[in-house]
């Protein structure tokens, strides 16, 4: 299969959308925990009642869905190889949790993937939609219509005064996790983002490196979310989170001008040598690969690369992935063999937007 | 000019900080720029984790209110009659079992749902249209501006000027879910 045809495949078609402040913001997601009323949570319940949850849903499908909301497609865990699982995990589609210890697990997603809901994980369901740039409030918005399309049929787990009740305490209340990823290059490299990451956090907010908790900062990816979901209502964490961003964005600006102004020549080194590498590897391996495709993207942001999309940093960061690597390779890769493909793939994936502009 | 940090190397990142408006500008050699910001990776990359967390927390508050924390049949007493969930194994796995679990581990949960919500123990987010509606706001709040009547009648204008303003509150939020409804 040629690149550009298994990028077609591969990739979730809101990624084209280039959302509002997408040269910094890659992506904003919300997530709502739900459970059913009288069915005890999937830490605990039986086989037959995480079939009997599945049923549920399945026959809540067999329903006319809102048209704002398109066409959902059922996937059970069961049905799936491994390697499909671990693709859906790298898209940031379905969680490793949901792959890993589920009972008759399940998703459902979008067309467009924009929507998948997880079903029998932490929490019976889990709807979440992914959207690029800075989106918040039109995620919530479109989780909630699927949220209250699904409570037309089904009782859910919720106390007067609790709100909606979830398997962790911390998700009690709204069962909302709001959380936008953001490429920071310039707030890393002046160590700015040092004394922001404490500030966010006094702010109840949370700061993670891609890809979750317990993982590095790879490639200048940072996850910002809400922690509290108990005594805000969905629009202030929303709003609050997206205002925060905002002003992240607003000192990223300033930074990456900062560096221009004083370190020019500097800086379109550090890009050129990243280009060079990426262009020229034969073998790279996923921390090298995530420094060099954040210092291309901050090149083509600042304008001294031309030739490549922007789109770039997004693809590459889910491509390079060794799920995504062992897909295009069609059969499963040994470590070394990840990181061959992993070049061979960056070069190709250059070429193809090279190729278009001369 | 010489790197600040090792004063050694020639420096070759230079920048301005820009802090709440106060302007230090920075040299450095790219070998501490390059130190420094693995170091940053690493420390940010374990970051905190309030799921891992939890069930240390949920351990200290229980200590804390049952000095003699091993008093076993104590701790055993308290189980959720639903999914047979003991507070003792609530706090091992950090996670309830079912919807009843709240009702029943109720007053331990308060101070460590303040914690965890800063300081929230009471949800005032979106409400179940169709189990939830605006009753429950509706019922509320006859039963407060009922509340405000006596008070009144009785001239206690403090404590009627407050529940007004709750009313007020009251209303606006069912206002907004009216409107909610309609979009």
């Amino acid at each position: 299969m040629s690149l550009e045809k298994f990028l077609q495949n591969a990739l979730s078609s809101w990624m084209n959308h280039e959302g509002p402040e997408s040269d910094i913001v890659l992506s904003s997601r919300v997530r709502l925990a739900r459970n059913f009323k009288d069915y005890t949570f999937p830490t605990l319940f039986s086989h037959e009642e995480a079939k009997s949850i599945l049923e549920l849903i399945k026959k809540r499908l067999e329903s006319e869905v809102n048209s704002e909301i398109g066409q959902l497609e059922m996937i059970e865990m069961e049905q799936l190889q491994a390697l499909e699982k671990r693709v859906l995990v790298e898209k940031h589609l379905i969680s490793p949790k949901l792959v890993d210890e589920s009972t008759h697990g399940a998703c459902l997603l979008s067309d467009d993937e924009v929507i998948s809901v997880m079903i029998n994980e932490e929490d019976h369901v889990r709807i979440q939609c992914l959207m690029s740039g800075l989106q918040l409030e039109k995620a919530l918005q479109l989780a909630n219509i699927l949220d209250d399309w699904l409570e037309e049929a089904i009782d859910y787990a919720y106390d007067e005064e609790r709100g909606y009740l979830t398997s962790c305490p911390t998700n009690v209340g709204t069962g909302l996790r709001a959380s936008v990823m953001m490429h920071l290059p310039g707030l890393v490299l002046t160590q700015q983002i040092n004394k922001i990451i404490p500030a966010i956090n006094q702010l109840g907010l949370v700061v993670r490196g891609m890809y979750g908790e317990g993982s590095q900062a790879l490639g200048n990816i940072f996850q910002i979310s809400n922690q509290i979901t108990l005594g805000k209502s969905e629009k202030d964490i929303v709003e609050d989170l997206t205002s925060v961003v905002q002003q992240i964005i607003a000192q990223e600006r300033a930074a990456r001008e900062a560096l221009v102004k004083t370190s020019n020549i500097q800086l379109e080194d550090r890009v050129f040598r990243s280009y060079g590498i990426l262009s020229n590897a034969r073998i790279i391996e996923t921390k090298e690969a995530s420094t060099c495709i954040s210092d291309v993207r901050l090149g083509i942001d600042l304008g001294y690369i031309q030739n490549i999309s922007e789109s770039i940093l997004n693809e590459l960061m889910i491509l390079t992935q060794p799920g995504f690597l062992q897909k295009y390779a069609g059969g499963p890769l040994r470590p070394y063999e990840r990181d061959m493909r992993r070049a061979a793939l960056i070069r190709e994936r250059l070429n193809l937007d090279t190729k278009e502009h001369s | 000019m010489i790197c600040q940090e090792c004063n050694q190397r020639p420096a070759a990142l230079h920048f301005t900080k820009i802090v709440n408006g106060e302007t230090t500008e920075v040299h450095i050699c790219e070998k501490c720029a390059q130190g420094k910001s693995d170091l940053f990776m690493d420390n940010g990359g374990s970051g905190f984790s309030i799921n891992n967390l939890l069930a240390g927390l949920l351990n200290i508050e229980s200590n804390f209110q049952h000095p003699k924390a091993n008093s076993f049949p104590k701790t055993e007493e308290v189980r959720c009659p639903h999914c047979q969930l003991s507070f003792r194994e609530f706090v091992r796995i950090g996670k309830f079992g079912c919807a009843t679990c709240c009702e029943t581990f109720n007053k331990q949960l308060i101070p460590i749902l303040k914690r965890v919500h800063s300081g929230n123990t009471a949800h005032i987010g979106k409400i179940p249209k169709r189990i939830g509606g605006a009753l429950h706001l509706k019922k509320q709040l006859a039963e407060m501006k009922d509340t405000l009547k006596t008070y009144i009648d009785q001239e206690e204008f403090e404590k009627a000027a407050e529940i007004r303003d709750k009313i007020r509150a009251l209303e606006k939020r069912v206002h907004a879910q009216g409107e909610g409804d309609e979009s």
